[in-house]
């Protein structure tokens, strides 16, 4: 610790070189901390689950439907507490580019399955007295600007036709997971309004949501509810909602694979800045080493001084780069079209792993110059003109 | 005087360690950027492969994509009906009224669920779809639950080869042959008979899509205005085949850019920088030698040409490397779900003329930034101080 | 006087691709405490070779090098760090101050190994400063300073533990006629007044006139 002066000093012995070399750590953390956050936005469904709802969708794909007749089978298997529906509208609202999720769902019992959708208690009676009423989340309303009371035109393709529907409510998130940026309006106005236009429309459900009443009867629930309608037209395919969220991932598997290569890429690029810094500096302070031996300090002087100059750039530069990390992350939102990502921060694990890679950095880094330290003779040392 | 080439690729050879370093640096990061480059090109290379400019087809205009599109049968019969459309000697339109439908089906690596298309088609598709062949078993009966599965599919989901049965829709569907398209969209598909389909999803004759051949190019304006004129066709809309999968593609290769570039722009600040400590150390460790060449005669243009070129075939180097590095990748197939489609597309890494000129053009400008500021440096050493520092 | 350093038997070759050139060839020499001596001898005679050797940084491949009754050619690489601290002040030809330090801070360096307090090393660096008459340059770093006040600082750096030995290579081959004189009358004061044994290697003759004892190295032989 008496030697962190030399340290420091050494550190600044070439301000611009430093001042470079943190620079460089500082943006390789930044990108780091923005990779790791596109892949923690990915997950976000997955986080955003909850252990004691299922999922209960087509077994052919999630795009088929299941009859309306499903529902009160479903109910009365024991252990289910409550279940809803929802139907994937899709369809186009203002143009091809807004996304956001647009569902038919059933107005009862919606809210009650997902407490986290926080929506006041009258906004949440004026939306079930209106047929053609609409939820938003806080974040749509404020993306389009859009207060209660105002109207919203979709242009429909699975439910083709021209639907007007009026924001009677805004729901806030309740985690920093919850996505706050669906719509919901009434499954009977949309069912009605299909068996009066398209002929052999009608009675259909995108998928249920079930809340059960203990978690670790999950598993077994699944089992009996898909068990009633094996063998059917419509077959049924039951999980938990965590499973359901984590198979539209392991489908992007390629890119978040990618984006986890890039976060080690990134880590290895940190390495050679940081390791080429640190054997330039070594190289030239040879002879200053060989003087210090010849003064008494030892090996371990030599890779404390050499490691600890090291760790204090890595630390600076990691430290600067995760300061920036928070609004640089807000950029990157900014740029993206809306929608992409519904939820998007910066992980309290992300902001830790920086941390550590800035120390793993710090460390190896030094490892070549510290192993030259110590293999040059004092009378090599000496010799050494650079 | 210019100062030759010999010095500078002397100095080049001379401080190998951290120019190895440097160089490394920067070969990673054109790799990452070609890669990326390559990754967006093949997919839409891979879609745009999938249609053809001859065809048109026809879908809802508020549709996202082939599965959310709807056309009741009576609007296909009108849409046959147009005369820009190519006839087959028996006079009947060379149409194919197609379903489109995604299903879930296991993956055969890494456990988990693909999903995968597949489209009903009528017996024109294989008239308008010449570039499909069937290389291994038989093509599926018209009438049968019978289909025929890409290429992608086949070597990627558990349970897709020949001979064996697939289930939906409380079906069994005999798979009895392979088909490959060269590349394009439509192996990473199943096919079967429509009417089959209809009948087994209960379709009751409408369509996802409408795709048929026009009689010439040009009747692809008149063909489109009409469209607009008719009331019962307002809400549909033909695009050019080609053109319209190269849109599905859209998504997928503009988000794989956006993410991709930013990064790249991230790693080459880092490259860059790195390039600029180690051109700052070689010019300070030159001190005297500049001087030297200073005091012989040589310009200060000549200097700090010397050392941008030096800077430059680092970054050169380093281009090339990552560059090669990334131009391996081409055998690589990886497979993904296109969210234009809402499924899996398998796709080839693509390297193009134009990604080979970006990466090293990309290359040169980190070796131009990086190695800028010092060359001025070392251009501006006072003769008689740089003499003096040895 | 009993020797200080006793030099027993020592030979040292170094190598050079598959050749072996013996720089020093079975040496002897006995240096009583309060010597000032001088080596001197052409180049590549060994002199520095053997100025190593007794200074610790360098080790012979046969022999004894023992000084106040230690063989240090028998030490370990730590344990020689840890002698070299304790007992030898070197003083270069090129000075080989750190530059990022200042002279104060250059001279407290061999202390920082010591467990002195803070205030104890500052009492130590001051007394250096006032025998090398530097005192006021304290917080100047080399390169604020004249090639001759940068040996004194060097020389205050090597005596402020109070070393057993000092050790010299060429004190003043790289100083003009008159920096040269005075660093040589420091080494003399030293000598005589606080009584250091000095073992100085040059090749300037003025500089071993002021030593008691000359010896000549040629082609690793003592004469």
């Amino acid at each position: 610790m008496r030697v962190f002066k030399l340290m420091l000093k050494n550190a600044l012995r070439h301000k611009l070189r430093s001042f470079l070399t943190i620079l460089g750590i500082a943006i390789a953390v930044l990108a780091f901390g923005l990779l790791r956050t596109v892949v923690t936005a990915w997950y976000s469904g997955v986080e955003a689950s909850a252990a004691n709802r299922l999922i209960t969708r087509n077994a052919v794909s999630f795009i088929f439907p299941l009859p309306y007749a499903y529902r009160d089978q479903i109910a009365k298997v024991p252990g289910v507490e409550q279940i809803t529906y929802a139907n994937w509208f899709g369809g186009v609202y203002i143009d091809k580019n807004q996304f956001f999720a647009r569902l038919a769902v059933d107005a009862k019992t919606i809210f009650d399955v997902y407490p986290e959708f926080i929506v006041p208690k009258d906004q949440f009676e004026a939306f079930q007295r209106e047929r053609n009423a609409c939820v938003i989340g806080s974040d749509i309303a404020t993306r389009y600007n859009l207060k209660l009371g105002d109207l919203m035109q979709l242009e429909g393709d699975i439910y083709p036709g021209k639907w007007a529907f009026v924001v009677r409510g805004i729901y806030r998130p309740r985690d920093k997971t919850t996505d706050a940026t669906q719509m919901f309006f009434h499954w009977t106005y949309v069912d009605e309004q299909m068996k009066q236009e398209m002929l052999g429309r009608g009675g259909d459900v995108g998928w249920y949501v079930i809340r059960i009443k203990n978690p670790d009867d999950a598993a077994r629930i699944s089992n009996d509810i898909d068990a009633l309608f094996k063998n059917s037209r419509a077959e049924t395919k039951t999980e938990s909602e965590r499973q359901f969220q984590q198979g539209f991932i392991s489908s992007a598997s390629v890119i978040i694979t990618s984006l986890n290569v890039m976060s080690f890429v990134i880590i290895g690029i940190i390495m050679l800045i940081l390791g080429n810094t640190m054997i330039m500096s070594a190289r030239e302070r040879t002879l200053e080493y060989a003087v210090l031996k010849t003064l008494g300090f030892s090996s371990g002087h030599l890779v404390g001084l050499i490691g600890g100059e090291s760790l204090l750039i890595s630390f600076l530069g990691g430290g600067f780069g995760l300061l920036f990390t928070y609004p640089f992350v807000a950029a990157f939102q900014a740029f993206v079209p809306k929608g992409w990502f519904p939820v998007f921060y910066v992980e309290f694990v992300t902001v830790v792993l920086a941390g550590l890679s800035a120390l793993l950095v710090g460390v190896v880094a030094s490892i070549f110059p510290i192993q030259r330290a110590r293999r040059t003779t004092i009378v090599e040392g000496l010799r050494f003109i650079g | 005087m210019k100062i030759p080439f010999k010095y500078v690729r002397r100095n080049f050879v001379a401080r190998r360690l951290t120019t190895a370093i440097t160089i490394a640096g920067i070969s990673l990061v054109v790799f990452v950027f070609s890669a990326v480059l390559m990754m967006a090109y093949g997919v839409q290379k891979t879609l745009i492969a999938t249609g053809s400019d001859d065809n048109v087809l026809v879908a809802r205009k508020a549709a996202n994509g082939e599965i959310s599109s709807i056309i009741p049968s009576e609007t296909a019969n009108i849409i046959k009906s147009l005369p820009q459309i190519a006839r087959a000697p028996d006079d009947s339109p060379i149409a194919s009224g197609e379903v489109v439908v995604v299903i879930n089906l296991p993956k055969i690596s890494e456990g988990g669920i693909s999903n995968v298309t597949v489209r009903g088609v009528s017996p024109p598709a294989f008239q308008l779809r010449p570039q499909v062949k069937i290389v291994a078993g038989r093509m599926f009966a018209w009438g049968a639950r019978e289909v025929i599965v890409g290429s992608a599919v086949a070597k990627r989901i558990e349970g897709a080869q020949i001979g064996k049965e697939v289930k939906f829709v409380g079906n069994q569907w005999r798979i009895v042959g392979m088909f490959e398209t060269g590349g394009s969209g439509f192996d990473s598909e199943m096919w079967g008979d429509v009417a089959q389909i209809h009948d087994a999803f209960r379709r009751s004759g409408s369509f996802s899509t409408l795709t048929f051949r026009l009689q010439r190019r040009d009747q692809f304006d008149p063909l489109r205005a009409e469209f607009e004129r008719d009331n019962r066709l307002q809400e549909f809309e033909p695009k050019i085949e080609k053109r319209f999968f190269e849109e599905q593609s859209e998504l997928l290769a503009t988000f794989i850019r956006i993410l991709g570039i930013f990064v790249t722009l991230i790693f080459s600040a880092g490259a860059t920088i790195g390039a600029m400590i180690t051109m700052y150390a070689a010019v300070a460790n030159r001190t005297a030698e500049v001087g030297t060449l200073r005091a012989l005669g040589f310009r200060r243009r000549s200097v700090l040409g010397a050392f941008l070129v030096e800077s430059l075939l680092i970054a050169v180097t380093g281009g090339a490397i990552g560059l090669f590095l990334a131009s391996t990748l081409q055998f690589f197939r990886v497979s993904t779900l296109n969210f234009g489609s809402f499924s899996e597309l398998e796709f080839a890494f693509a390297l193009s003329p134009q990604i080979v000129i970006a990466s090293l053009a990309f290359a040169m400008l980190m070796g131009v930034l990086g190695g800028f500021l010092p060359s001025v440096r070392a251009s501006r050493l006072n003769i008689v101080n740089a003499l003096r520092s040895s | 006087m009993a020797a200080l350093i006793t030099v027993q038997n020592v030979s040292k070759s170094y190598w050079r691709d598959s050749f072996k050139i013996p720089v020093l060839k079975n040496i002897t020499l006995e240096v009583p405490e309060g010597e000032f001596l001088g080596l001197m001898g052409p180049s590549g005679s060994g002199k520095t070779t053997l100025l190593n050797l007794v200074a610790g940084i360098d080790k012979p491949d046969t022999g004894a090098v023992v000084i106040d009754s230690t063989d240090i050619a028998k030490l370990g690489e730590s344990a020689l760090a840890k002698w070299r601290s304790r007992h030898i002040g070197f003083i270069f030809q090129f000075y080989n101050l750190l530059p990022v330090l200042t002279a104060f801070e250059n001279i407290e360096l061999p202390l920082l190994l010591t467990p002195l307090s803070k205030k104890g090393r500052r009492e130590h660096v001051e007394t250096a400063l006032n025998v090398v008459g530097l005192a006021d340059r304290m917080h100047h770093y080399p390169k604020q300073l004249s090639g001759g006040q940068e040996q004194r600082v060097a020389i205050a750096r090597a005596i402020v533990t109070d070393p057993t030995l000092l050790v010299a290579d060429e004190p003043t081959g790289d100083l003009d006629k008159n920096s040269a004189d005075e660093i040589l009358t420091l080494l003399e004061r030293l000598n005589k007044e606080y009584k250091k044994t000095i073992v100085m290697v040059t090749h300037d003759p003025r500089a071993a006139e002021r030593a008691h004892t000359v010896r000549q190295l040629d082609k690793g032989e003592l004469t």
